[in-house]
């Protein structure tokens, strides 16, 4: 058996039915890894020694009697955008690239003191800005499925680990599709979750209005573990949401019959690669077995989603990436500096890649006097229709449908070309997190050997019901169960 | 409040404004760069022009209407962060200081 | 009259003293710190992933101050990220406040030029914001200290209501006393806790147009704000009696050479693209609160002022001295509560030789070697003409020594005043007779003399004579030297 493939439930019951220790898991994992990764290059950083330290831990601590939750002993690994104390984060950037934080995100302390281990760093697009991984400073990330075809981003090293079951599940994180989209690529499940629901403190900032951590896992049984220990309202984090989180896997089982499920017509317009359409709308007619009712809704203004996501992002991310100016960590391109402005000039310069240093031109561009009313201030009054356009849909129907990109992964290069192509793929996720609402994006089918992922939509803070919508449709599939080639 | 008239449709982000905006975020830039940028972000903005589209005089700005309000906390001291640790990242130190290079002018 | 007229705004930088940073647990206390960067952490050291949470205390002094200032308590308030590069400013913006502040529409009344009446001068707004680091030049690199990052900072804007030196001393004077009155800000402009910056501009005096407006810097005393505001005043006007044209530049003020001095290289505006900042949800305070902490204002300058001349016939100034301290106008009322002499009488002692000593001596008003009740009794002995002026100067003296009571030392250096006619004329009569030729010189009319004559016996008696029995005695005993 390998170890490293077994889901998060299932190694939990052998953790605790003591048939396999912590440390058994994680070095098999460590070692799938070594093995695997070269091809796939998931990983910015793999901490062996830490991990195995943890692994160690853990098993002590079962073993002492002492208090274990489901993520005892489990290993797992986190986009290279959240702080890990003493591990090396870079977000992909040759600016952070030697970066030890000397604290821990909130997200990780709950992970640490739940007992999980921690193995590793994923690699991402460059601060997120990418949705195909190929910003990464460092290196490509290839999707297990297809090695010369992206593993979607910005989170597309955690889908592609999480795919390869190179640890057993994965924190992601969501600005404007990050956790779905290459989850929907990679065949693994991901859920972006409300805004707030999950404390930021210690990720590393894209876009403060928007950005959401998630789990990525082989399901959403899986997710919903490991969302009971990351949620809840944090006191460094005042965007956290003080709302009570509800114990999620208390009625994941329950059958879902009678809710009312939305398919926004706005997103099934022409443009959706056919394999892609036809998974989907086998996916609703599988719902529609469950005993969900399908009905039609729109979203009037997801045209907008796009332009009001961007420029939002641009002016949030050219103020959130200010301090990397090479004076208190990070790189420091000092030589043949005069003066301070040369250091701040010469050390940006080298240190972001052209796409981190197109967004942050936009971003100063768009908030330049003169300009703020006409760019800024318009993308976040549509802004608000597009919150609007999900609470009306939501006063008729539970949840939305919809797919997670009108195509599956495409080749490496394909669209490095022209930015403005590569803004386009986002479409579809693109409009959840300015509202703030969560989704859950669940493997839903195949097109041209490459998966279909599919998002289910729901309001504000409606995790629970995502997740057992999610976990009952994978009750009745088996594509979540499905692995790439190269890991059978 | 009222919107500024929003600019044209054809607006051109040229190298000068490159330069311009690289500057403001302290990005250093070569000619060369800023004439390969020039069209990407006129591209780019020219695309989300799309917006003007939506009548907006009624609407309020999604900043302002979060449901979240007033969250502080008390005056109380906690522990700072160990001196060595923030020293360790930082790339050039004078005794227990960060040094920069040379500094002219307020702000 | 001039022909131009000064047009000035104040911008007053105040830190809020609270026990911890704006937005982290950090001790705010940066003086006290041991080392540079000792109070510190990945928030205000803008670390990566960090993240501002508002202290409250900080918001209620804030509220305490608008108040104070006759403001709008805006119910809903907004932080926004004011963004520019700068080593002092380690996340490349300062969390500040833009478009929704939270105090706005004020006013202050000061005296007016003729001392006379009042002028009022218009509070702009009041809005929270966050200190920046410490930053010190070496040559040809720079050192930075994080220990000042994030204190909690109130910064004050008049509108251009001052139109002389006077008033914008004024001004800031009030406004450091309302600060110091609700405890929220020691008003120690050497240690930097209160700082200005003046935007100056003149025009032709009794028209209404605003001209071009430079702005001077960090003004870190009432001495250089003074003199810098004068001097730019006068530079400006000269320009336009010349033919030439203000620019509008940022301005420091050179002590030293006593000129102010263009500092900024680009003489462009900074661009600084505000938004609203999305780490922090916007700030509700209700009517209800804003109540609540009305009535935990203490009686402000202003108030006290009119108290004062109301209650006590003080003149306007006369109250404006005494109310600049909230120190010195609760010690001023102890002193006349206990004392019998009439409170203008007690101020002019306050207001003179007491405040002399207190100031010579470098005191603070707080803990006294001369508590009100020892001054009081001072004050009563000379009114009681147990001891005449001159001695009780001296017995003041004494007290701010020994931190004895005026009747101690009274009675242990026999200093009781001799009012005793048939005693004083004896001397006066030595005097006279001691002295023909002064005597000759008086009724010669040279009037100069009686002073002399007075001190004589002012000698004779070793400073106890009352002076105005010696006086009455003198002129009566000349008199008779006239006659004969």
């Amino acid at each position: 058996m390998d170890l490293y493939s077994l889901t998060l439930r299932e190694a939990g019951e052998l953790l605790a039915k003591k048939q396999v220790s912590s440390l058994e898991l994680t070095s098999a994992t460590l070692e799938h890894i070594h093995r695997t990764d070269a091809s796939i290059r998931a990983f910015v950083t793999v901490s062996d020694e830490t991990a195995l330290a943890q692994a160690r831990q853990a098993d002590e601590r079962r073993r002492r009697g002492e208090m274990v939750t489901p993520l005892t002993g489990i290993p797992f690994a986190v986009k290279d955008c959240i702080s890990t104390k003493g591990v090396r984060t870079t977000c992909s950037s040759r600016i952070l690239e030697n970066y030890l934080p000397p604290y821990n995100a909130t997200v990780i302390a709950r992970l640490a003191e739940a007992g999980a281990v921690l193995i590793g760093k994923h690699n991402m697009d460059e601060f997120g800005m990418g949705s195909s991984c190929e910003n990464s400073a460092f290196f490509n990330t290839h999707n297990p499925w297809d090695l010369e075809r992206v593993p979607g981003g910005s989170s597309g090293g955690s889908a592609a680990a999480v795919a390869a079951r190179m640890g057993t599940f994965a924190l992601g994180e969501d600005t404007g599709g990050s956790i779905r989209m290459p989850a929907g690529f990679c065949n693994v499940t991901g859920l972006k979750t409300t805004y707030g629901r999950v404390s930021r403190y210690g990720l590393i900032a894209l876009v403060s209005s928007f950005d959401s951590i998630g789990p990525m896992a082989q399901d959403a049984y899986d997710c919903a573990s490991v969302l009971q220990v990351i949620a809840g309202k944090d006191p460094h984090d005042a965007t956290s949401l003080s709302a009570p989180v509800p114990d999620y896997l208390k009625d994941i089982t329950q059958p879902v019959k009678g809710f009312r499920v939305g398919i926004p017509k706005e997103y099934f317009q022409a443009g959706m690669e056919a394999g892609v359409e036809s998974s989907i709308r086998e996916a609703i007619r599988k719902l529609g077995e469950l005993g969900m009712e399908i009905q039609e809704v729109s979203l009037p203004h997801t045209k907008y989603g796009l332009p009001v996501y961007y420029l939002i992002l641009f002016a949030e991310a050219s103020a959130n990436l200010a301090r990397f100016d090479g004076t208190r960590f990070g790189l420091s391109v000092s030589e043949g500096a005069e003066n301070v402005i040369d250091l701040y000039l010469q050390t940006r310069r080298e240190g972001f890649g052209a796409e981190v240093r197109r967004r942050i031109m936009l971003g100063a561009y768009v908030l330049s006097a003169g300009y703020y009313d006409a760019y800024y201030l318009k993308a976040q009054k549509v802004r608000t229709l597009l919150r609007q356009d999900f609470e009306n849909a939501f006063e008729k129907v539970d949840v939305l449908v919809a797919p997670t990109c009108p195509t599956t992964a495409f080749k490496l290069g394909e669209k490095t070309a022209d930015p403005l192509a590569m803004y386009l793929s986002d479409i579809y996720v693109v409009a959840t997190n300015p509202a703030g609402v969560p989704a859950l994006s669940v493997p839903c089918g195949f097109s041209n050997g490459m998966p279909v992922g599919m998002q289910l939509i729901g309001k504000h803070l409606s995790e629970d019901l995502l997740l057992r919508l999610g976990h009952a449709y994978q009750s009745v599939t088996d594509w979540h169960k499905m692995r790439p080639g190269m890991i059978q | 409040m009222k919107t500024k008239e929003s600019p044209k449709n054809d607006f051109t982000i040229d190298t000068e404004m490159v330069k311009h905006v690289a500057y403001l975020v302290r990005l250093g830039i070569s000619e060369k760069e800023a004439q390969a940028f020039s069209p990407q972000l006129t591209e780019i903005i020219n695309y989300f022009h799309l917006l003007n589209e939506v009548d907006t005089e009624a609407v309020k700005p999604a900043s302002q209407i979060s449901a979240i309000r007033s969250v502080m906390r008390t005056d109380q001291v906690r522990p700072s962060m160990p001196r060595p640790d923030f020293l360790m990242n930082v790339p050039h130190t004078e005794g227990n200081n960060v040094q920069v290079p040379l500094v002219f002018d307020e702000e | 009259m001039s022909v131009y007229e000064p047009v000035i705004g104040l911008e007053i930088h105040a830190e809020l003293l609270t026990h911890s940073k704006m937005f982290c647990g950090c001790s705010a206390a940066y003086a006290q710190a041991p080392e540079p960067n000792t109070f510190i952490c990945p928030v205000c050291t803008a670390l990566p992933g960090a993240m501002p949470v508002v202290n409250e205390k900080a918001v209620e002094h804030a509220i305490l101050v608008g108040l104070a200032l006759n403001c709008t308590i805006n119910e809903m308030n907004q932080f926004a990220r004011k963004n520019y590069f700068y080593p002092d400013l380690p996340k490349g913006y300062q969390i500040s406040q833009y478009d929704l502040p939270l105090a706005s529409n004020g006013f202050l009344d000061i005296p007016d030029e003729s001392g006379g009446g009042v002028q009022r001068i218009r509070v702009r707004r009041a809005h929270l914001e966050e200190d920046t680091a410490k930053l010190s030049h070496e040559g040809d690199h720079a050192l930075v200290d994080y220990n000042r990052a994030g204190v909690p900072l109130l910064e004050i804007v008049s509108e251009p209501d001052m139109h002389s030196v006077e008033s914008v001393l004024a001004y800031a004077t009030r406004v450091r006393a309302i600060l110091r009155y609700l405890g929220v800000n020691s008003g120690d402009m050497e240690k930097g806790v209160l700082r200005f910056e003046a935007n100056v501009s003149v025009r032709p005096t009794g028209s209404s147009e605003l001209r071009t407006r430079t702005e001077i810097k960090n003004l870190n005393s009432f001495r250089a704000l003074t003199r810098a505001t004068a001097y730019e005043i006068q530079r400006q006007t000269q320009l336009y009696e010349n033919g030439g044209e203000v620019i509008q530049v940022t301005l420091g003020w050179d002590d030293l050479r006593g000129i102010t001095v263009s500092q900024r290289s680009k003489e462009e505006a900074h661009d600084y693209r505000y938004f609203p900042e999305p780490d922090l949800p916007p700030l509700e305070i209700s009517r209800t609160r804003v109540e609540e902490l009305r009535t935990r204002l203490p009686e402000l300058p202003e108030a006290k002022s009119l108290r004062f001349l109301q209650e006590f016939g003080l003149t306007v100034k006369e109250a404006a001295l005494l109310t600049s301290e909230k120190s010195l106008a609760d010690y001023f009322e102890r002193t006349v509560a206990l004392s019998k002499s009439p409170a203008k009488t007690i101020n002019n002692w306050i207001s003179g030789e007491f405040l002399r000593y207190v100031n010579d001596l470098g005191l603070d008003l707080d803990g006294l070697p001369v508590p009100p009740e020892n001054l009081a009794e001072l004050v009563d002995l000379a009114t009681g003409k147990v001891i005449n002026d001159n001695s009780a100067k001296a017995v003041l003296k004494e007290m701010f020594q020994t931190g004895q009571s005026p009747k101690q030392i009274v009675e242990a250096k026999n200093l009781a005043q001799v009012s005793d006619e048939g005693y004083l004329e004896g001397i006066v009569t030595r005097v006279l007779a001691d002295n023909p030729k002064e005597v000759a010189s008086y009724l010669a009319g040279k009037e100069t003399v009686f002073q002399w004559m007075m001190g004589q016996v002012a000698r004779l008696t070793k400073g106890k004579a009352d002076p105005q029995v010696t006086r009455q005695l003198l002129l009566q005993g000349l008199e008779k030297a006239r006659k004969s």
